[in-house]
């Protein structure tokens, strides 16, 4: 059985029919991209899965369980995690606890060992702090761990997200537009992070991009939207030289 | 040394505006909404104190304890029906909703226990002291005054910057979309925001009223109202700028009542609010807000 298997997926809004009938599959450790048009619906379906959008129809399992119109945290505690379009760190806080909020559900200690800072308190917050700094190191990012999330430059910052979405210690992962803004080493850095991602911590990575060369580069399966609606699936090579592809991308009919 | 009498009790006051400050401040940076039903949270709490000390003779921290209860659970109710289903609603309507549920809780208790003012015994007896050969005498109300807010401030500063559940206060504030995902229970976060603030409510009514002891349905009214201007003078939704706008404040009120005139003395501290927004409009502690595109 695949990790994420979703069925027949549609959202409306009012009149709008968003995203119909969409089906996915993707399997443990697999790397998958949603590509498609500005308009298509790519984000819309980020946001039925991680529970932003209720879906008006279909079903989403993750891992044997249905998660269909859960809430964002219900579905972050049961292992989809995201980065976002235009990043949204917590900009007031410092690099190291933007990572260790999303290590907030896999550390507990009670509230009063926290305030009164009892040995219990120091050996869980240690024990976060090992885990933060542990993420962040492998985004080359420890150096960094008490600036500001906004001192960052903006490269770091899309790490940042991806190392934050981490420690909620997913299944999945889904990256929306990870390379956008970023200029070709950048790029084929982010290739090589994520493909790294994948290896290390053994989860499946859902992304959406609009750069061809980092999803061809790096994705095994790709699913196309256009309107809404699924126009193509499968390998680079097949997407590349699919006719409905070639007209959604390039006008004509 | 009168200055310094005068000084003394600014501070006793502006801590009680601090702590009302605090519960503004915190609902604000979380919920992102006005909550005027603040201050009557404070007259509530000050009544259930004088029926369980006054009248059942309840020892005074246990009727504090039981007031800071009552409170907690009043501000939670009222999130829970009266703002809860309108998160998504614009801010406007919650704001009226606000204004609602305060007029509905001062009429609630002018209902129950009339609008006669009550006596409200201090909860505070110990005896005053005396400085500089008898020059200078401090009540003991202004000194525990002073004292419960530096440690509330301490313990609550400490609780959001030292715990996950601070973090996540803190990260609900920033973006309550991204800390939902990062699987942050928000509904959960904002009651707890109204239970900690409703709490510090019934410890400012116990400080206040044992300091300036008559107590009607009215009584919270206008220390709320101060204490939002408190909030927004330090900058609403910091945490230290609520204490430092809420300690400037009672200092502004009390040094204007002294040397200016008693009748003016409130038009001052307006006036003071209007002269530091026109200077700093985020307020002394305020960040700037960064509008979303």
């Amino acid at each position: 059985m695949a990790l994420l298997e979703v069925s027949n997926l549609g959202i409306a809004f009012g009149g709008l029919q968003a995203v119909a009938q969409l089906d996915l599959k993707i399997e443990k450790g697999h790397l998958y991209g949603l590509i498609g048009p500005n308009g298509a619906g790519k984000t819309t379906v980020f946001n039925m899965l991680t529970g932003v959008y209720k879906p008006t129809e279909g079903n989403i399992v993750l891992d044997g369980r249905d998660i269909t119109g859960a809430t964002p945290e219900t579905i972050s505690k049961a292992g989809i995690a995201r980065t976002f379009q235009n990043i949204r760190l917590f900009n007031d806080m410092t690099v190291l606890d933007n990572v260790k909020v999303g290590l907030h559900n896999q550390v507990k200690y009670n509230m009063w060992t926290g305030i009164l800072r009892l040995p219990a308190y120091r050996e869980k917050e240690h024990e976060m702090d090992r885990r933060a700094m542990k993420l962040l190191k492998i985004f080359d990012l420890d150096k960094e761990a008490n600036y500001k999330a906004s001192q960052l430059p903006y490269g770091k910052q899309r790490k940042l997200e991806i190392a934050r979405a981490l420690a909620t210690n997913p299944k999945l992962l889904l990256l929306d537009e990870p390379a956008a803004g970023m200029n070709p080493n950048e790029t084929e850095e982010l290739m090589q992070t994520v493909r790294s991602v994948r290896d290390q911590f053994g989860i499946a990575v859902l992304l959406i991009e609009h750069d061809m060369n980092f999803v061809m580069g790096i994705c095994e399966e790709i699913t196309v939207l256009d309107y809404g609606r699924v126009i193509a699936h499968g390998d680079g090579k097949t997407i590349r030289n699919n006719p409905k592809v070639i007209a959604a991308y390039l006008g004509g009919d | 040394m009168q200055f310094l009498s005068y000084l003394i009790n600014g501070i006793s006051l502006g801590s009680v505006y601090a702590l009302i400050a605090l519960g503004y401040t915190m609902v604000y940076g979380i919920a992102k909404m006005l909550n005027f039903a603040h201050g009557d949270v404070i007259m509530i709490g000050s009544y259930v104190i004088f029926f369980a000390f006054s009248t059942f003779g309840m020892n005074p921290i246990l009727s504090v304890i039981l007031a800071m209860i009552v409170c907690t659970i009043l501000g939670v109710t009222i999130e829970r029906l009266a703002y809860r289903p309108l998160r998504e609603a614009p801010s406007l309507a919650v704001l009226i909703t606000a204004i609602g549920v305060s007029y509905l809780l001062q009429q609630v208790a002018q209902l129950l226990w009339s609008s006669n003012p009550k006596n409200f015994k201090s909860v505070v007896s110990l005896s005053p002291v005396t400085l500089f050969d008898g020059q200078l005498i401090i009540s003991a109300e202004t000194i525990v005054t002073i004292a419960v807010c530096i440690i509330i401030m301490i313990a609550l500063t400490a609780f959001i910057n030292h715990t996950s559940t601070g973090h996540a206060m803190l990260a609900v504030s920033e973006d309550r979309g991204a800390a939902q995902l990062m699987g942050i229970n928000v509904n959960a976060t904002i009651s707890l925001t109204f239970a900690i603030g409703s709490a510090l409510a019934a410890v400012a009514g116990a400080l206040m009223c044992s300091s300036y002891p008559t107590l009607m349905p009215t009584t919270g009214s206008m220390p709320g109202i101060k204490a939002f201007v408190a909030a927004v003078f330090g900058g609403i939704g910091s945490i230290p700028g609520a204490f430092l706008g809420g300690i400037l404040l009672g200092i502004i009120e009390n040094l204007s009542k002294a040397y200016i005139s008693t009748q003016l003395s409130d038009a001052i501290v307006f006036l003071v609010l209007i002269v530091v927004l026109i200077v700093k409009p985020t307020g002394l502690l305020g960040k700037k807000v960064n509008v979303k595109v």
